[in-house]
């Protein structure tokens, strides 16, 4: 594996030549916090910034994104017949992403990316991107990380990995599409591979340190049906509003919907991020509604997460321990709390 | 503020001893520093659970007509704030009086938590409450702040602090504050030219993920179906569009018109940092103005937009 040393002083010179061949996303700050978003030529992304309030996956999957397009022009020849909107395929890099979100991207892949479904808008953006991941030094109170498969230096889904040295960054490149990412910004200075690496175990287990973790161990061997009617969904109910916070900042959380919308003379297909938080989510066209109250979709939102998903993929839970959803949440609803409880059930 | 809930525990263990409320909405301590949740209470064992802080900055009105039982009584802790949104629920007959038993708190304001954030560069590991003094920590620095600097903006404004209603009072009324400028917030934009105003709002907008947290959070958002829910017809569109952004909030604004009573739930929860109060406090600004109207004072009023009043202020209604 190959490990390069880029010193800070030409981070900035080195990003401004990829761009030449990338569209650069990377962390800025505003007045709402920080965010992962296109950088606009003169921009830097802030790769010290904590962590994002909503997670990169919007990259690859917009919260509203055109997918089909009509003209409803009847002298038009072929008027209302649906097509492909053009789709930027050009490469971009993500900059600065957390180890955790290259692993939820890995998570999302499997709904868009199976054998059984390709989705062209997903896959295409994700084989036009290269992600540079920088480790976490000091992770946060709700980073719990290490629990869910990855941690603060988790190398899954990265192109590189990079780690902060202070006055320079250490750039493990994983894959062919990290190399030429490097090759692109003129980062060229080869580091010593076993130093390299053992500097990268050091900082890891530090951060590892202060990750409170969950266990997750006895939810495979649950019945679905016992956690499904298992009393505590009440409880842990009780204070959700029922807002979309926790499924818009999830890395993980895949689920849309499709619209149509209609302008003078055009026709729009598009799809928009959906939460399993709302009643809508699930309301039939007869009127019935399968999920209509509260506790319904709470327990929606935690079993696929913790239960159905662990079942269907055996790939772990569908959640990497980003604390997105635990620090934003209104009401302070703690996926860790909820995970041990079901983790420990007993049925009486 | 913190040395009532021992008072509130007594009360509330008492009321669930001799079966007088089925359940008590409180607050519990979160699971992070700076978090509060709500949470109900059903055996006396249960009430060392309860907290009350300054972190507690949502509206409990909005969990009551949830666990509303067939026969006999909730209780609830109130703040000022909470508990003028009890009197709005019981004047839009959403709950009447018998069904309640009101704890009230006096408040001295909720902290924002984003400005506490804003003074770390990493994140809060431990925050300690001390009378008006807060101790924040991160692995970088310990700061320790007077509670009266970081309150809430709709605190900093409060002119009701002290519950309106309440059965039991867990604590001595707190002095009201009285205000020269109650709403400066709102002149400095009403005083922007009319370009610059419509900036100030698609700038305020502009982060919007649409997850309705400030809608959910608001006592006053009852509605079965919210116009944003319906789909047949559908009111609004469903994406990022800007439009349909703008439709939400304006519409959200409207409809709190004459009945916010301005407790900041919907900036507490907005994940987003936006201040949604930009478009309610206006609202409340002419309620007070037009028709002298506060939310939540009064039960034996009605609010100014379900009435027919000969003195009305406008001239198309006459």
């Amino acid at each position: 594996m190959n490990f390069i040393t880029i010193d800070k002083k030409d981070w900035t010179t080195g990003i401004d030549k990829s761009r030449e061949t990338y569209q650069v996303f990377g962390p800025v700050q505003d007045e709402n916090g920080c965010q992962i978003k296109p950088l606009a030529p003169d921009v830097h992304p802030l790769m010290d910034a904590g962590v994002t309030v909503m997670s990169p996956k919007s990259v690859l999957f917009p919260q509203t994104q055109k997918m089909l397009t009509a003209t409803l022009d009847a002298s038009i020849e072929d008027h209302h017949v649906m097509k492909p909107v053009k789709k930027d395929d050009t490469p971009r890099v993500v900059l600065g992403i957390r180890p955790y979100d290259a692993r939820a991207i890995l998570l999302v892949k499997l709904n868009f990316d199976n054998p059984d479904y390709q989705d062209p808008y997903w896959c295409e953006a994700y084989a036009a991107t290269t992600f540079v991941g920088l480790g976490v030094n000091h992770p946060g109170p709700c980073d719990f990380s290490t629990s869910t498969g990855c941690g603060p230096f988790s190398e899954e889904g990265l192109d590189v990995l990079m780690a902060d040295l202070d006055d320079r960054y250490l750039a493990k490149i994983l894959t062919e599409k990290g190399e030429t990412w490097a090759g692109a910004c003129g980062f060229d200075t080869r580091a010593d591979a076993a130093e390299s690496q053992s500097l990268f175990d050091i900082l890891r287990k530090e951060a590892e340190k202060n990750i409170t973790s969950v266990d997750t161990d006895q939810l495979s061997e649950k019945s679905i049906l016992d956690l499904y009617e298992a009393p505590f969904w009440d409880d842990v109910a009780f204070s959700c509003i029922n807002c979309g916070t926790c499924t818009f900042v999830c890395p993980t959380c895949w689920c849309f919907d499709i619209q149509d919308e209609t302008k003078h003379k055009t026709a729009v297909r598009f799809r928009n991020w959906d939460t399993c938080m709302s009643p809508l989510f699930t309301h039939h066209a007869s009127g019935h509604n399968p999920r209509g109250s509260k506790v319904q979709r709470v327990r929606q939102r935690f079993m696929h997460k913790l239960k159905y998903f662990v079942d269907k993929y055996d790939q772990g839970i569908m959640c990497v321990g980003c604390g997105r959803c635990v620090a934003s949440c209104p009401v302070n609803i703690d996926i860790r709390e909820v995970c041990t409880i079901m983790n420990n059930y007993e049925s009486k | 503020m913190d040395t009532c809930i021992e008072k509130i525990r007594t009360i509330c263990a008492d009321l669930l001893a001799k079966g007088k409320v089925q359940k008590v909405i409180g607050f519990a301590e979160g699971s992070i520093p700076m978090a509060s949740r709500p949470i109900a209470v059903t055996s006396k064992e249960d009430v060392a659970k309860l907290v009350f802080n300054a972190t507690c900055g949502l509206n409990l009105a909005n969990y009551v007509s949830d666990v509303l039982p067939k026969e006999g009584k909730i209780a609830v802790t109130a703040k000022g704030c909470d508990s003028r949104n009890l009197v709005t629920h019981m004047v839009e007959n959403q709950v009447s009086r018998d069904q309640l038993y009101i704890i009230g708190v006096p408040c001295t304001g909720m902290v924002d938590k984003r400005k506490i954030a804003a003074l770390f560069e990493d994140e809060i590991t431990d925050f300690i409450e001390d009378g008006d003094t807060l101790t924040i920590v991160s692995p970088q620095k310990k700061e320790k702040v007077s509670k009266k600097d970081v309150l809430r903006h709709n605190c900093r404004v409060c002119t009701h602090r002290n519950p309106v209603v309440f059965d039991v009072m867990a604590a001595e009324p707190v002095e009201e504050q009285s205000l020269d400028q109650p709403f400066a917030d709102v002149d400095h934009i009403a005083a922007m030219d009319p370009a610059a105003r419509w900036a100030h709002f698609q700038e305020l907008t502009k982060n919007c993920i649409r997850c309705y947290a400030c809608r959910n959070a608001c006592p006053l958002c009852y509605c079965p179906t919210c116009f944003v829910d319906e789909s047949s017809p559908q009111w609004v569109g469903k994406g990022q569009d800007k439009t349909d952004i703008n439709t939400f909030h304006f519409l959200r604004a409207f409809h709190c018109a004459g009945r916010c009573t301005d407790c900041g739930a919907c900036v507490e929860a907005c994940p987003m940092g936006i201040n949604v109060r930009d478009f309610t406090r206006k609202l409340n600004k002419d309620a007070l103005e037009l028709f002298g109207w506060e939310a939540g004072l009064d039960m034996e009023k009605r609010p100014p937009l379900d009435v027919y009043s000969p003195d009305d202020p406008n001239d198309f209604i006459k």
